[in-house]
């Protein structure tokens, strides 16, 4: 697994407070992960200072799951 | 009681007199301060009058750009905005009737607008640290309606239903969302009043007078304080029995 993944990982299970073998691929925020609406705002802001990049509003929205969160920032690094 | 020794507040329309009041309250429990208000005048005799622990931040609050770098400019002077009070507000009375486009939109864009990216604006650091107040300046006419001011009624309504919205959204991250109603407070703004009309107000208040800002500015104080942290999502009526809501 990448670094980039390890580090989302921490961010995920420290904030949502889920088990790490949760953190998977495809799994939703939301659905799979008890996040709320106001959680996923939390994480992009999380994202956004661990890797020093800015997430916009309209890009947050398409963060659903731990796979896409890795993606964009592997993207944007 | 009420210690805000190491909070940070911004408070606008503080060149005013409910405004300057508050900002005199919460400096007075201990915050550092950040005016903002119009005329810079008032608001540098303000901040002499305070001393240490006051800044001033000039914002025009009908300049949308203005108000979107406000948050960044107080935090930068003051290190975080912890309380936000957003206390400013004009009129543009009008019979309904005959009330213009730019009388609603003016009164709108101030009272309610601006409120909207204030609130909007400190909420990221306040999510971050768990912590934050924020305290809107709505009216007793924003309850009970008033002839002459659809507009300015419609945005203190607005601005407790916003409040109340904001309140939901972040009470979990230990941010509250208040307003406080004042009644018919002395200030400039009812000073243009003649007798005739103030003497057909202080009938119709049980305590047979107007407030005063000092009055608002403990109901703020209380808001703002460690120990108000249960009380979100409410509007504080402060009017000296006028209405009982």
């Amino acid at each position: 697994m990448s670094d980039v993944a390890d580090r989302v990982k921490k961010i995920v299970v420290e904030h949502l407070g889920v088990e790490e073998d949760k953190v998977v691929e495809n799994a939703s925020f939301i659905d799979d992960l008890g996040a709320d609406s106001l959680d996923t705002v939390e994480l992009v802001m999380a994202f956004e200072e661990e890797f020093g990049i800015e997430i916009p509003d309209d890009a947050a929205e398409t963060i659903q799951t731990f796979g896409d969160a890795v993606k964009f920032i592997n993207d944007a690094a | 009681m009420f210690d805000l020794t190491g909070k940070n507040a911004l408070v606008t329309g503080a060149s005013g007199g409910i405004g300057g009041a508050i900002a005199a309250a919460l400096h007075g429990a201990g915050a550092t301060v950040g005016l903002s208000g119009t005329r810079v005048e008032p608001l540098d005799a303000l901040a002499g009058e305070l001393g240490e622990r006051a800044h001033v931040l000039p914002c025009n609050l009908s300049d949308a750009e203005a108000v979107e770098a406000l948050p960044g400019q107080a935090a930068e002077a003051m290190g975080s905005v912890d309380i936000l009070v957003n206390n400013a507000g004009i009129t543009r009375d009008q019979v309904f009737m005959r009330m213009s486009d730019e009388d609603w939109q003016s009164v709108l864009d101030v009272n309610l607008t601006a409120t909207m990216r204030l609130c909007r604006g400190v909420m990221r650091p306040m999510m971050k640290a768990r912590w934050g107040r924020i305290i809107n300046i709505s009216s007793i006419v924003g309850a009970t309606g008033n002839p002459g001011q659809a507009n300015y009624a419609a945005s203190k309504a607005g601005m407790v239903g916003m409040t109340k919205s904001i309140a939901y959204e972040v009470a979990s991250r230990g941010i509250t969302a208040n307003a406080v109603a004042p009644g018919f407070i002395a200030t400039a703004m009812t000073d243009k009043l003649n007798d005739d009309q103030k003497a057909k107000i202080n009938a119709q208040i049980p305590a047979a007078r107007m407030g005063t800002p000092e009055e608002i500015a403990a109901a703020v104080l209380y808001l703002a304080s460690n120990e108000a942290g249960y009380v979100t999502g409410t509007t504080l009526h402060v009017n000296g029995g006028m209405a009982m809501l």
